[in-house]
C-alpha cells in the first residue's frame, strides 16, 4: 500500500507486520514518534503483543532480552543517551545469541546535551556483536526492519537498524507498505533453535572461564563474519517477494571511472546523489560508495569498489576523539599490505548542522585539486574555533 | 537409582556446584526451588549464587534459568512473563528473579521498582547476606551496622559500616506489592510456606531472606543456621508477613536472645566486643528493640488494597 508516512510512522508499521511477541521501550527524543504509535496500535486493538513501558532504556533492553529468552520476538527502539544507558544489556543480549531487533533513531551524544542528528551513538558501539544496518530513507526503513528479523533470527544475533533522527524519524514521505500476508509469507513464526521452557529445562548465561570463554567470542565472530553473506541473501529474498529492499552490504555508483569516490552512510546519501550527478555535469568524475552495513564490516566490498580510484573522501557524522571517523579508518584498514588510494577523513554534520549539497561538492572539488590524505572537519563556524569568550 | 523426574522433584538446585560449606544462600535457594516446584522459570542476578551453580559446563539447575547482568533480573522477569502471556504459553508456569543485597538493594533498585510498579506477576527472591560476598566482602546498603568489610573496615576512626540496612520489605511496601515477607533457612518449612503462599498471589512478591555467608560473616561453617536463627531470635532480623500493607504475621520470638549471642561469635562484629565499641552495640540493641515492637500487634504500614482506614 503506497503511502505518505512520518519515518517513525512507517517503523512502526513495519514492526507491527513482523507480528513481534514483544515491544519495550523508554521515549527519548528522536525515537518518541515510533513508541507513540506502537502504543497506539496496541491501545487499538491493531497490535497484538505484549507491551511494557520500561522504567529506564537499560530496564526495556533487560525486558526484551527476557522476552526473547523464552522464545519470543522482541523488538526495541532507542536513541543516543538511551542506547548507551542500554550498552550493557547490549552485549549481553549479543553474546547470549538472542535475536532481538532495535531502532537507533541516530543522534548526537552528549555533553554538550543535543537532540538532534548524528550517528556516534551507533558507532560507539560497533564492538557489541550486533548486526547495524544504517537506512538512507524511510521506505529502506521499512524494508530493512522487515528484514532485520529475518536476519537476526537466522544468524541468532540481535540488528539495530539505524536511521538519522529527525531527517528521517521526523519526515514525511511516500512509502509502501506490504500487505500482512506478503510479510508473513517473507518472515515466518519465529522458531527458535534454544529458549527457557519449563518442559525443556535449559541453563542461559552461565559462568565462563578461561577454559571456554574465547571460543565464543570466536563463534560469534565467525558468524558475524558469516552474516555478510546472509544479509545479502535476505536482501535478494525480499527483492523477489517485493521488488525493492535496498542493497545488500554496500551501494556503489559511477566508481568506474572516478576519479574521486565519496562514502558515508546514512540519510545523508541521497544529497550526495545529487552532489554527485552534477558534478559530473561539471566534468569532475565523482563516485559514490552507500555503506549500509556498517557491522559486520563489508571490507571486501568496500575494498572492491574504491580500488580502482585515486583518491577517497569519506564523509561522517561521527568521530573517534583523538583519531578521525571510525568509517574511514576501517575503509583505511581494508587495504591494509597493498597500495591503497588517498583515504582521508571528512567529520561533518556533528550535532544535527546541516550539511549542504554544496559543502559535499567543495569536499569532492578539494579532494580532486589535492588528493593528500588528511583528517578534517567541515562546515565548522569561524566564529566559535576560539573558544566561547564568555569563559 | 531414581529417574531424572523423580530427581528433578528431590532438588531442582541440584548439589555438586561450588559454594562454600555451610553457604547460608545455597540452602535457601534449594528450599525455594523445592517450593517453587518444576514448572518455575528463573532470572538470576549476577553473585555467588549464579556463579557457584553454573561454572560452564555444569549447572545445577534442574529449571530453565538465566543470568543476564547484576542489576537486571527483576527486568529480565519482566520480559519473561509479558511475553510468554502474549504467547499464550503462560498456563501454570511461575516466574522467579532473585538475586542478592547488592543486586537488590542498590544496583537493581531501578529495575526492581519498575517491575513492582507495573504489577507483573513474579517473585522476587533477595537473598541478603548483607555484603557484596561475590567479589570479597565489600559493603552494601544492606550490611548492617558496625559490621566490618572489605570497604567499610574499622581503624581509628572508624566502627564498621555506619549505616542501618535499608529498609527493602517497607520499600516494597509501598509500591503496592500484595505480598512481603521475609524468612531465614533456619525455618525451612516457614520459608517454603512463604515461597508456596507467594506463588498462588497474582502480581509482584517479595521475599527477603536473611542467609549467612561463612567466609564474610566469619563463622565456622556448622555455625551458619545457628546464626540466622539467632538473628531471629534477637529480632535483629524481624520474621513477617505483610499482605495488602497489612502485617498479618509477626514471628514471636519464646526466649528472646541478647544481641551479643548474635554478633560474638562473628568475625565482623569481633571489634565490637574491643574498649570503645558499646555505642555500636548499644545501636544494635535499638534496632532490635524496634524490630521486637512489631510483634505487639499487627501494624498498617501502608494504606494499600484492603488495608483498614
Amino acid at each position: 500500500m503506497r503511502t505518505i508516512l512520518e519515518g517513525s510512522k512507517a517503523v512502526a508499521e513495519a514492526v507491527r507486520l513482523c507480528r513481534p511477541n514483544l515491544v519495550c521501550a523508554y521515549p527519548i527524543t528522536p525515537q518518541t514518534h515510533i513508541v507513540e504509535e506502537l502504543s497506539r496500535m496496541v491501545a487499538e486493538g491493531r497490535l497484538d503483543a505484549g507491551y511494557v513501558l520500561a522504567e529506564s532504556e537499560f530496564g526495556a533492553a533487560s525486558i526484551v532480552l527476557g522476552g526473547s529468552a523464552v522464545g519470543g520476538r522482541a523488538y526495541t527502539a532507542t536513541s543516543s543517551q538511551g542506547l548507551l544507558l542500554m550498552v550493557e544489556v547490549i552485549f549481553n543480549i549479543a553474546g547470549l545469541r538472542l535475536p532481538v531487533v532495535m531502532t537507533c533513531a541516530n543522534r548526537a551524544v552528549s555533553a554538550p546535551i543535543n537532540i538532534w542528528n548524528d550517528q556516534q551513538d551507533a558507532v560507539s558501539i560497533r564492538d557489541s556483536g550486533w548486526i547495524q544496518l544504517f537506512v538512507e530513507d524511510n521506505q529502506e526503513a521499512v524494508d530493512t526492519h522487515i528484514q532485520a528479523f529475518k536476519i537476526a533470527e537466522e544468524l541468532m544475533i540481535p540488528v539495530m537498524v539505524c536511521m538519522d533522527g529527525y531527517v528521517l524519524t521526523h519526515t514525511w514521505e511516500p512509502v509502501d507498505l506490504p500487505e500482512q500476508e506478503e510479510v508473513d509469507r517473507f518472515l515466518p513464526p519465529y522458531d527458535p533453535p534454544y529458549k527457557l521452557d519449563p518442559d525443556d529445562p535449559f541453563t542461559m548465561g552461565e559462568m565462563v572461564g578461561p577454559d571456554a570463554y574465547m571460543e565464543t567470542r570466536y563463534h560469534v565472530h565467525m558468524d558475524m563474519m558469516e552474516a555478510r553473506s546472509v544479509i545479502r541473501r535476505v536482501c535478494e529474498e525480499y527483492r523477489e517477494v517485493f521488488g525493492r529492499g535496498g542493497t545488500g552490504l554496500i551501494d556503489a555508483f559511477d566508481c568506474e571511472d572516478a576519479d574521486v569516490v565519496l562514502v558515508s552512510m546514512g540519510s545523508l546519501l541521497g544529497t550526495m546523489r545529487d552532489a554527485v550527478d552534477e558534478l559530473r555535469e561539471e566534468g569532475l568524475k565523482v563516485g559514490l560508495v552507500k555503506v549500509r552495513c556498517f557491522r559486520p564490516f563489508p571490507k571486501e566490498a568496500i575494498h572492491d569498489a574504491i580500488k580502482g580510484s585515486q583518491v577517497v573522501g569519506v564523509i561522517e557524522k561521527d568521530i573517534s576523539l583523538g583519531l578521525e571517523g571510525t568509517l574511514c579508518s576501517e575503509i583505511r584498514a581494508a587495504f591494509c599490505g597493498e597500495e591503497s588510494p588517498e583515504i582521508s577523513s571528512f567529520i561533518m554534520g556533528l550535532g544535527g548542522r546541516d550539511i549542504t549539497k554544496e559543502e559535499i561538492k567543495r569536499v569532492a572539488r578539494d579532494l580532486a585539486a589535492n588528493p593528500a590524505c588528511r583528517v578534517e572537519f567541515r562546515g565548522l563556524r569561524e566564529d566559535l574555533l576560539k573558544g566561547d569568550e564568555r569563559w | 537409582m531414581v529417574n531424572k523426574e523423580e530427581k528433578r522433584l528431590i532438588n531442582l538446585m541440584e548439589p555438586g556446584h561450588t559454594g562454600c560449606a555451610g553457604c547460608g544462600q545455597a540452602i535457601a535457594a534449594r528450599l525455594v526451588m523445592k517450593a517453587a516446584g518444576p514448572r518455575t522459570i528463573v532470572a538470576n542476578a549476577t553473585g555467588c549464587l549464579e556463579v557457584f551453580t553454573t561454572t560452564y559446563p555444569r549447572s545445577s539447575w534442574e529449571v530453565p534459568w538465566i543470568h543476564s547482568l547484576f542489576e537486571n533480573a527483576a527486568a529480565v522477569a519482566a520480559g519473561m512473563e509479558v511475553t510468554l502471556k502474549a504467547m499464550g504459553r503462560y498456563e501454570k508456569v511461575k516466574i522467579i528473579a532473585q538475586a542478592g543485597d547488592g543486586g537488590t538493594a542498590d544496583i537493581g533498585m531501578g529495575c526492581l521498582s519498575g517491575m513492582f510498579e507495573r504489577g507483573h506477576d513474579i517473585l522476587y527472591v533477595c537473598y541478603d547476606n548483607e555484603a557484596y560476598m561475590n567479589t570479597g566482602y565489600q559493603r552494601s546498603s544492606l550490611t548492617p551496622p558496625g559490621a566490618r568489610t572489605t570497604t567499610s573496615p574499622p581503624g581509628k576512626l572508624s566502627w564498621g559500616n555506619r549505616t542501618r540496612k535499608k529498609n527493602m520489605p517497607l520499600i516494597a511496601v509501598a509500591h503496592g506489592v500484595p505480598y512481603v515477607a521475609t524468612a531465614t533457612p533456619a525455618d525451612p518449612r516457614d520459608l517454603m510456606r512463604k515461597v508456596k503462599k507467594a506463588l498462588e498471589i497474582e502480581g509482584p512478591k517479595y521475599l527477603h531472606l536473611l542467609v549467612p555467608c561463612v567466609p564474610g560473616w566469619g563463622i565456622e561453617s556448622e555455625l551458619s543456621v545457628e546464626m540466622a536463627r539467632l538473628a531471629v531470635e534477637t529480632y535483629l532480623f524481624p520474621v513477617f508477613e505483610i499482605e495488602e500493607g497489612v502485617f498479618t504475621k509477626v514471628k514471636k520470638v519464646k526466649e528472646r536472645r541478647p544481641v551479643e549471642e548474635y554478633l560474638r561469635p562473628q568475625g565482623r562484629f569481633a571489634h565490637l566486643f574491643r574498649p570503645g565499641g558499646e555505642p555500636v552495640l548499644e545501636e544494635l540493641r535499638r534496632i532490635a528493640d524496634e524490630n521486637a515492637a512489631l510483634e505487639e500487634g499487627p501494624v498498617m504500614l501502608y494504606g494499600g488494597i484492603g488495608a483498614e482506614p
